[in-house]
């Protein structure tokens, strides 16, 4: 906000808010490079670090949740201020999702490299999660910026990221269906591109709340939907001639 | 779901409001200092309407104008177009009497008659000649205790003093006062200002239940006041009217710098 409050001990209510929601958003960052390294590398031993994290990231949404609800009981913020508030309770809550789905992720990198099962397709997941961190980091920023701009982007390089996610969805069908050997790998690496697919959908509303908590008003149109996913589906003949679109048959 | 929500709409377009009072342009001067500055805008009615504004902002002033309270202040003086259910409340034809009783005034203090709490109430229907017998009267000043929320307390006491009342109800017995006369609008300045929070709370709640019957309109310096009864908030700043409008609006999306500043408690 541009100017401060009469009482200033409210601008230090709502600094700690914003700085919590900060470090959190940081720690998540962080949790999904690590993540994403381990992937790439196929390193068990580094994606096992990437665990213990999510519970400092839980405590840190509890501790937010703590403070907002003492901020709206004892400031009774309005204006700017409410939607201040109620919107960081929200992006705490989708900051804990992504966690979630990161941990969730490096357990998967954990189980199949320690298996050695079938490995394929990881390229594009590790795009995929890079373009998921770049807009978690954007929508961070945005929200420590206030800035409706930037916001607004990362609502349009979702459908990137859901792009990507209907390819990895064919890929690895294609290479489950080549050799039923790939099927235990592939089933997780879907997995795993599907909570890569997700936190790219809450950085997104993360983006749509830093555009509400500025300006009051939700975004006017729908958000692209690009996860065609659950329409794919293919046929032994699909293998045969491949040259077909899926969609089509 | 699109079937509930269009008959949600249908009431509510119905239920649209009309204007009871309107002000264009209207300017408000004491000797040459300017208090209002070309304030125009319309009062629903059946709503309550709360004007806010720090200190000195001119919402009293403004307040005073819609039932000309003003004219007894001798250097004051009101330019501009001020209606009452389309009536220029201005013309010099106007009975201002009966204008006050159209659209009656309770004030910060409390201000009850040196006289019983009967007489208090009865007060006004007697000078305006309102009853037709005795037990016409009576009749109004039960329910206009009733409807003040005040009759249960004071049933077996109506002859003894109103002043001997607690502030909350000598501020309901004002309320009762200024229905008893069966007005339109009923103007409230700081009505709560001195009272505890469970007298303010009952008074809210009264209102609540009053603008089934009357539009009312409020000054009150407590924002969280304006944003639990009123249904429209006007914002005033240095004389000019900054913003208008829901009050739900106001209070979560504000337009206006200025509006915002203000009710988020900033320097601005």
């Amino acid at each position: 906000m541009n100017t401060d409050h009469i009482l200033r001990s409210f601008d230090k209510d709502l600094n700690k808010n914003e700085n919590l929601i900060l470090e959190m958003g940081g720690l998540v960052e962080q949790q999904l490079i690590q993540a994403t390294r381990a992937l790439k590398k196929e390193d068990a031993k580094l994606s096992k670090k990437v665990l213990p994290n999510q519970s400092r990231i839980r405590e840190m949404e509890a501790k937010l949740n703590a403070s907002a609800i003492q901020l709206l009981a004892l400031r009774q913020p309005v204006a700017a201020d409410l939607r201040n508030v109620i919107m960081s309770l929200r992006i705490a809550g989708h900051l804990e999702r992504i966690g979630k789905y990161t941990k969730n992720m490096a357990r998967r990198t954990h189980t199949i490299t320690k298996a050695e099962a079938f490995t394929g397709s990881i390229s594009t997941l590790v795009r995929m999660s890079e373009l998921v961190q770049e807009m978690i980091k954007s929508a961070l920023d945005a929200y420590n910026n206030l800035d409706v701009e930037t916001a607004e982007e990362i609502r349009s390089r979702d459908e990137d990221v859901d792009h990507m996610n209907n390819t990895l969805f064919r890929e690895l069908l294609t290479y489950m269906m080549e050799d039923p050997k790939n099927i235990a790998g592939a089933m997780h690496l879907l997995f795993i591109a599907k909570n890569i697919e997700r936190m790219g959908d809450h950085t997104t509303e993360i983006a749509q709340e830093v555009i509400y908590m500025v300006t009051g008003e939700w975004p006017a149109e729908k958000r692209p939907k690009g996860d065609k996913t659950s329409q794919i589906i293919f046929s032994p003949q699909d293998l045969d001639n491949k040259q077909s679109s899926p969609e089509e048959s | 779901m699109t079937k509930s929500s269009v008959k949600k709409d249908k009431p509510a377009k119905k239920s649209k409001k009309n204007i009871i009072l309107s002000a264009k342009n209207v300017d408000v001067f004491y000797g040459s200092k300017q208090a209002i500055n070309n304030v125009s805008f319309e009062i629903p009615e059946n709503r309550i309407t709360a004007l806010i504004g720090p200190s000195g902002c001119g919402k009293s002033t403004f307040l005073r104008c819609f039932n000309r309270m003003n004219d007894s202040i001798d250097n004051c003086k009101v330019t501009g177009d001020i209606r009452f259910a389309g009536q220029d409340i201005y013309d010099p034809a106007v009975d201002v009497v009966a204008l006050r009783a159209r659209i009656g005034m309770v004030f910060q203090k409390a201000n009850p008659f040196p006289k019983s709490i009967f007489d208090n109430v009865a007060y006004g229907p007697r000078i305006h000649g309102l009853a037709s017998s005795k037990e016409h009267l009576e009749e109004i000043v039960v329910s206009s205790l009733k409807r003040a929320g005040l009759f249960d307390e004071v049933a077996d006491r109506l002859h003894e003093g109103g002043t001997g009342l607690s502030g909350g109800q000598q501020q309901r017995l004002c309320i009762a006062r200024a229905i008893a006369v069966d007005p339109q609008v009923i103007l409230m300045d700081e009505p709560c200002s001195s009272l505890d929070p469970i007298a303010t709370a009952v008074i809210e709640d009264l209102m609540e239940s009053m603008k089934e019957n009357y539009t009312i309109v409020i000054v009150t310096h407590s924002m969280q006041q304006a944003a639990r009864i009123s249904q429209r908030t006007a914002f005033f700043h240095l004389g000019d009217l900054v913003e208008f409008g829901k009050t739900r609006d106001i209070f979560t999306n504000p337009k206006q710098t200025r509006t915002q500043n203000y009710i988020s408690g900033r320097t601005g």
